[in-house]
């Protein structure tokens, strides 16, 4: 029992390691694709900024789909639930998507002006839009979510897709979104030169400025939110499902979390601090550092949503007791323990090839090198 | 309670996306073996003209890749989206296989890819040829997990249902990996997307040269493809045979629907060469029957035999009565976490469980159901057969004529012979298409067979599905619908276009007005 608790939590944690990957690294890619018809003016410069991520896209995009499969295996609950009842919301996400790995492949196969284009099109919706869902996915967890469950424990979602865009899901899409742009600037001027490095440098800085406003009108708002307390009900490593347990509403709940435990207040300031910081050092040309601040800002931005919500994972508005928990909608003790094991021996393993590919294809990338690289997007 | 429409329209468009998906899936399978193999050649000889066929071949595969990495997304959110209940009643041992697949085998591929696209300047000969093998071995890799999962689907193994969770799990890892449907299906699969990449290059190849185009690139391609071909063709066939054996016994219902047996035979048993299965009236018309051979095939003996609809109609009412007391306890427990006699009366009878499943679509309360409606469930225990009867025929004949195409193409190119036959070289172009069909043949079989299920025996299709209203069914599926033609319209084009165009000349990368730069030479990067 013990045992079960301290993997339920492990997963936890590992959820948001891969979330942190995700925003990070897909977040990044995504931010070029926002980005793209503003830093490349020509078509040549939109090239550059492509070909800076062209190596690399396709492996971050794994952090995506590994954050999905690994939301699957350790909370099949969750999977089945949000899935199916960010239905609207869930295909609009999947479908910018799968536009993206065609945009990178297709785009540059054709000289037709408006060919490359409409690709450009593609790339930046595919870019923003599933950064906003992915935040506006987050924010409406805070907001509760209205489904419940039959007997044999058969998820309905009784709301609409309009309900999801409300305001708060709104601020934390823009967030993200905002973020994403930082880390997109800042991984093109890692890459690029000249008037595209400037460019990046003014989107970085304005990307920084807005998600630290964001971040925090979000935090007040939050403070006066009404946050769910679970109030009784089996607890951490017992195997049970989502119809045992009573839940209640209290204004400001949310930050109980952080009341019971201040040094967790380090988080919410590891996601100011890495914003701030990242503005100034994208202002002072330091591009590098500024995209590693920005991974700390996602680390202190996801950390402190996950810690506000904990043990929440998906809360029911219309029926709160069936709210989803790390306790009630995590995989068996088996599943999570194998998971695990795989886990600790592939997350690292992947850290290094990863690492050994950026170092492989490091330096910047010129016009014409792209020119004459028949193999370049 | 689960709208049936919604039900019929996810299954529709699962099929849809999967089948779709499925187009590019073993051709990247294929041809990253293909490619890691020709740049063995050059990395062993250090001939130009091995690095020119890799970088040619490995256009047309990046084509193909982005579009499967593309649909391949969909797949990943379609159980979630579409399946919610079969995602949360069997996550806990279907999900594992899935996040393994991204953790040992996606990611691999995926960031190797970009470093055999963007590599070739940065990286050493060996460095490159290790990098487009890990490439490979990921891209099969995936195939593995992933065929673990959908072996789980068509063979539950290492798993059983917990009552204080109300749902399936994992009893076993080792049971779920080791699970001899996987086995089978994994090389099975994974061979036949060798052999559309042999046919795929053998064709294009072909193409130049009936045109008398690359001939050099084109002759060395089509003899490494041919001879990976033969090879591949005769493993298919054979680890078929296997998975037939296998899935068989496993799933009775798929193998007498592959093979139309509407009643249990004596041995040594007749195989329907031809039949025209009607569901209406359990029975085949203008069936040609060869003797003795479907003892054989699925026994690998003469005196064995496989039940027909008649006797498993009966057995599967036999089990949905032994079901009925299974899920009335499970609602019981539902309502009383822990209850002693429910908890009894549900391990008595949970081998049945999904049985009971089966007749609650017509009562909802088990307890209640009469025997017309058990009748009704036992007969959905049948399959369609038709479908899964020719299906099951057009893949097996394409297999075959495929073995004797490479065959003969072996011994052509052996004898030099090959770029004489010019009705052979049209030939082989027409055969491209050959193994895509067969690859969705076998897809059809495997899981339109599997029905009424999601997992063989444990939960059937009909509750698997999201509570959704047909709206969302319908918008999503237009939407798939519009972007995957659309899509697959623009991927066919570069595609052809690129053959077209071929090896030798710059690829569309052409950059836009900027003069300075369209004046380098093509090939420059090569050099």
């Amino acid at each position: 029992m013990e045992m079960y608790a301290v993997l339920q939590c492990t997963w936890w944690l590992l959820l948001g390691i891969l979330l942190i990957g995700l925003a990070a690294m897909v977040g990044m890619d995504m931010g070029v694709g926002t980005i793209l018809r503003y830093v490349g003016r020509s078509d040549a410069e939109r090239r550059v900024a492509l070909n800076i991520i062209g190596p690399h896209w396709d492996g971050n995009q794994v952090w995506f789909i590994l954050g999905g499969g690994a939301v699957f295996a350790a909370f099949p609950l969750i999977y089945a639930t949000a899935f199916s009842g960010f239905y609207v919301v869930m295909l609009l996400l999947l479908w910018s998507m799968i536009l993206r790995p065609l945009g990178f492949e297709y785009r540059s196969k054709l000289p037709s002006a408006g060919w490359r284009n409409a690709w450009d099109w593609a790339l930046f919706v595919s870019g923003l839009v599933p950064m906003v869902v992915f935040g506006a996915a987050i924010g409406n967890l805070f907001r509760g979510v209205p489904f419940h469950f039959s007997w044999n424990l058969t998820s309905t979602y009784t709301g609409s897709f309009l309900g999801l865009l409300n305001p708060f899901a709104i601020l934390c899409g823009l967030l993200s979104a905002s973020m994403s742009v930082f880390m997109g600037a800042a991984t093109v001027m890692n890459g690029a030169t000249g008037a595209i490095y400037e460019r990046a440098r003014t989107l970085a800085r304005l990307g920084a400025l807005l998600a630290i406003v964001l971040f925090a009108v979000g935090g007040f708002w939050v403070h006066g939110m009404d946050g769910y307390v679970r109030v009784a009900g089996p607890g951490a490593g017992v195997a049970q499902t989502p119809l045992q347990q009573q839940v209640t509403l209290a204004a400001g709940a949310w930050l109980g979390n952080f009341r019971a435990q201040p040094l967790l207040w380090l988080l919410p300031a590891l996601g100011f601090a890495g914003m701030l910081l990242g503005l100034a050092a994208a202002s002072a040309r330091c591009s590098h550092l500024a995209w590693w601040l920005g991974a700390v800002a996602w680390l202190g931005v996801i950390g402190t949503a996950g810690v506000a919500l904990f043990p929440f994972l998906l809360p029911s508005s219309s029926v709160p007791a069936q709210s989803l928990t790390v306790w009630n909608a995590s995989s068996s003790q088996h599943t999570l323990l194998w998971m695990a094991g795989f886990a600790a021996v592939f997350v690292p393993l992947i850290l290094w090839y990863t690492s050994w590919a950026f170092y492989v294809m490091r330096g910047k990338v010129s016009a014409e090198d792209v020119a004459a690289d028949e193999h370049a997007y | 309670m689960h709208d049936l429409h919604v039900v019929d329209l996810s299954r529709l468009q699962f099929a849809l996306t999967a089948l779709y998906h499925y187009l590019f899936v073993p051709l990247t399978l294929g041809l990253s073996f293909l490619l890691a193999a020709m740049e063995t050649v050059y990395v062993t000889t250090g001939k130009e003209i091995y690095k020119r066929i890799v970088q040619f071949w490995g256009k047309l595969f990046l084509i193909n890749f982005a579009l499967g990495v593309a649909t391949g997304l969909t797949m990943e959110f379609e159980f979630g989206t579409n399946w919610s209940f079969y995602s949360s009643f069997v996550g806990d041992i279907f999900g594992a296989p899935l996040a393994i697949e991204g953790l040992m085998a996606f990611f691999m591929e995926s960031t190797f890819v970009g470093l055999m696209v963007f590599g070739w300047h940065r990286l050493k000969p060996g460095q490159h040829l290790a990098v487009t093998y890990l490439v490979a071995l990921g891209s099969n890799l995936s195939a593995l997990w992933i065929l673990i999962a959908n072996s789980f689907m068509q063979m539950p193994h290492g798993a059983h249902f917990n009552p204080a969770t109300m749902r399936m799990e994992l009893s076993s890892f080792t049971d779920l990996v080791f699970s001899p449907d996987a086995q089978a299906k994994f090389v099975h699969t994974s061979i036949a997307g060798y052999v559309t990449a042999a046919v795929f290059v053998a064709g294009v190849s072909a193409w130049y040269l009936l045109k008398r185009r690359h001939v050099d690139l084109a002759r060395r391609s089509f003899r490494m493809a041919v001879l990976f071909g033969v090879l591949a063709t005769a493993g298919v066939i054979t680890l078929g045979d296997a998975l037939g054996f296998v899935g068989g016994q496993a799933q009775p219902t798929k193998l007498a629907a592959m093979e139309g047996m509407w009643k249990s035979e004596q041995a040594p048993m007749p195989f329907n060469l031809v039949a025209f299965p009607s569901q209406r009236e359990q029975a085949n018309h203008g069936a040609i029957q060869v003797p003795y051979v479907l003892s054989l095939l699925v026994t690998h003996s003469l005196t064995g035999t496989v039940p027909g609809f008649d006797v498993l109609e009966r057995q599967a009412a036999t089990r949905i009565r032994d079901g009925i007391p299974a899920v009335a306890a499970l609602q019981a427990l539902s309502a009383r976490p822990g209850d002693a006699d429910a908890l009894a009366q549900f391990r008595a009878h949970e081998t049945d469980l999904g049985y009971g499943f089966l007749v609650q679509r017509y009562a909802p309360d088990v307890t209640r159901a009469t025997d017309a409606q058990v009748a009704a469930a036992a007969r959905d225990a049948i399959p369609q057969v038709a479908p899964v009867f020719w299906s099951f025929r057009v893949m097996v004949v394409l297999g075959l004529a495929m073995l004797a195409y490479f065959v003969l193409a072996v011994i052509y190119t052996m004898r030099n012979r090959v770029e004489r036959k010019r009705w052979f070289l049209k030939l082989a172009v027409w055969m491209i298409p050959v193994p895509f069909l067969a690859n969705e043949a076998g897809w059809l079989v495997a899981e339109l067979g599997r029905q009424p299920w999601t997992v063989y025996g444990v939960l059937p299709t009909w509750m698997s599905a999201s509570t959704h209203g047909v709206g969302y069914m319908v918008f999503s599926l237009v939407g798939f619908v519009a972007l995957y033609t659309t899509f697959i319209a623009v991927e066919m084009y570069l595609m052809v276009r690129a053959i077209r165009r071929g090896p030798d000349e710059e690829h569309g990368t052409v950059p836009l007005g900027d003069s300075r730069q369209a004046a380098l030479p093509a090939g420059y990067a090569e050099g």
